[in-house]
């Protein structure tokens, strides 16, 4: 299984930097919106957390996009690749090969995982060099790769539920973005709020995107860790995998 | 002595109400190519798709190199190539990559280079997937499905789509898998090529098998009568009585079991009144007049 997964993985991994559109859409929104964010609103400063100590508001963002690169890796990066195999009749192949299916999905979710590590990597280098993004407390290594991991999993097992409600390829890309756009805006990664109505916090407190950014920028820049974060994400990688083993398909819709 | 490598007993499958597939009996044995051959929607794939575990049946049994298809069994699939209707690759992997990365999905896979050979492609060994033209992914999928070194290979409608040399270069090539010994289950509607390439054809329509056996003889066709066309010039006498009848633009058109003794006849009587025939023509029933008479008298009873 290992050695079938290694393989797999690294298949998926040449033809993913040859696809010029996927790497593009990846790599460079979270590094272009760092920087629309940072030279737009980056100048002031934001508490690290409620009544905690003001970090510059370009250090909030990088921890921001940060998120949503892994986001994008995992979610969006799976969803809209796995309706593109299934439509493509990809995975009707691979399904009359010996290949078993777990095999596929794990070296899939484990290449995603590692695009996301990778851009969480890049922006926070990023905005180390570009925005002096100042860690006012310690870093909690350990902690903070939990948090990406436990992270990725749920939001790539996201990603292969929403692939099954998507009917065909060409509704792929709106129905992804229509999913998770909304709660971007919501958990605060494109807006640094504060004060905002009660149903906003709710829903940051309700899916999992406000518990990824808040407790990356927690282990981080050394701010109370939070486990309620991580629980709220397993809740729902638990709940995305029971979703998508029944909405999973092989086939295409025709 | 002949092995079964597929038996299909009383085979059933109903969408619904609509049954696709109403019961039908066949085999295979080691080593033939058997072709399925029917119109558009008469069964062929969704049968073809029981046999490789991708549809359940509804009823009946079927045994695939001994086993049950339905059951998905990782020591079915590691003996079975199966070349689908559509194609599905990563475009961005190059050919030798694609074939090396399904190569290593089976326990005893084939060299990728000879892979690429056995279907003409190496001269695209390098390229991308998608900058391969429609004829070559063809004979890519047909590559991914040998990478395995199969015993038993699916080919679903191969050359839809093909022009006439790809169509040929095709056939060259299911040969060659012949003489590697592999058995190949075929569906097509072309006549010619469950022709050229089957041992053994069925036809197919509305979901019942009704003609089988070799191409020469498939229903009765070896012991239909030949048809003798011929159009004596202007102003001849009238030719010996041999059952003939009008065929429309003064030329006459007969049937026969004795296709030698008549046509004897003919140009003799030519011969001795100076006539000449400017029409003249005998044909045996092809594979497609078969064709076409066993699937539009199924049309009829409809």
């Amino acid at each position: 299984m290992i050695r079938e997964v290694a393989r797999q993985f690294r298949f998926t991994n040449k033809a993913f930097w040859r696809n010029p559109a996927a790497a593009f859409f990846t790599f460079v929104f979270p590094l272009l919106f760092l920087v629309i964010f940072t030279s737009l609103l980056g100048n002031g400063t934001s508490p690290l957390y409620e009544g905690g100590p003001l970090i510059k508001t370009s250090t909030y963002y990088v921890f921001s996009m940060a998120a949503f690169g892994l986001i994008s890796a995992c979610y969006t990066n799976i969803a809209i690749s796995v309706v593109y195999a299934r439509e493509g009749g990809l995975l009707k192949r691979l399904r009359g090969t010996p290949l078993p299916a777990r095999s596929y999905l794990t070296a899939r979710v484990l290449h995603a995982t590692f695009v996301g590590f990778l851009l969480v990597a890049i922006t926070v280098v990023f905005g180390r060099i570009a925005y002096g993004a100042r860690i006012p407390g310690t870093t909690d290594t350990l902690l903070f790769i939990l948090t990406l991991l436990v992270g990725a999993g749920c939001f790539a097992a996201i990603g292969l539920a929403v692939s099954g409600i998507v009917p065909n390829e060409d509704a792929g890309p709106p129905i992804v973005n229509a999913v998770i756009l909304p709660l971007l805006f919501l958990s605060g990664i494109f807006i640094a709020y504060q004060d905002a109505p009660a149903w906003v916090n709710w829903v940051g407190k309700v899916f999992p995107v406000k518990h990824l950014v808040d407790a990356m920028r927690a282990a981080y820049l050394g701010a109370p860790f939070h486990w309620s974060d991580i629980l709220v994400m397993a809740i729902w990688l638990i709940g995305a995998v029971v979703v998508a083993s029944r909405t999973f398909r092989w086939e295409p819709a025709r | 002595m002949t092995e079964r490598v597929i038996d299909i007993e009383g085979l059933r499958k109903s969408y619904g109400d609509l049954e696709a597939v109403g019961g039908i009996d066949m085999y295979v044995d080691r080593g033939e190519v058997f072709a399925l051959l029917g119109p558009n929607g008469a069964g062929k794939t969704t049968t073809t798709e029981i046999l490789e575990g991708y549809r359940q049946r509804s009823a009946g049994t079927v045994n695939v190199l001994g086993h049950d298809p339905a059951k998905g069994e990782h020591a079915l699939k590691q003996r079975i190539g199966i070349v689908l209707q559509s194609t599905g690759v990563d475009p961005y992997l190059t050919v030798r990559e694609t074939v090396e990365m399904y190569g290593g999905y089976y326990p005893k896979p084939r060299p990728t280079d000879e892979v690429i050979d056995v279907v003409g492609l190496s001269e695209k060994r390098d390229e991308r997937v998608r900058r391969l033209s429609g004829g070559q992914q063809r004979r890519l999928d047909v590559a991914i499905a040998l990478a395995g070194d199969p015993e038993l290979l699916f080919l679903d409608e191969p050359t839809t789509g093909f022009d006439p040399s790809a169509r040929r270069n095709a056939w060259e090539m299911v040969k060659n898998l012949v003489s590697l010994g592999k058995t190949v289950w075929l569906t097509t509607h072309f006549m010619d090529e469950a022709q050229y390439l089957a041992d053994r054809v069925a036809v197919i329509a509305k979901g019942v098998i009704v003609a089988e056996g070799p191409p020469s003889s498939l229903a009765g066709r070896d012991q239909m009568q030949t048809t003798i066309r011929f159009r004596p010039a202007a102003g001849a006498p009238a030719p010996p009585e041999l059952g003939q009848i009008a065929d429309g633009g003064g030329v006459l058109r007969l049937h026969t079991d004795q296709p030698t003794r008549a046509a004897h006849e003919l140009t003799g009587w030519a011969i001795d009144h100076g006539v000449e025939l400017d029409v003249f023509e005998i044909t045996r029933p092809s594979l497609e007049d078969v064709y076409l008479d066993l699937t539009d008298s199924q049309e009829g009873t409809s």
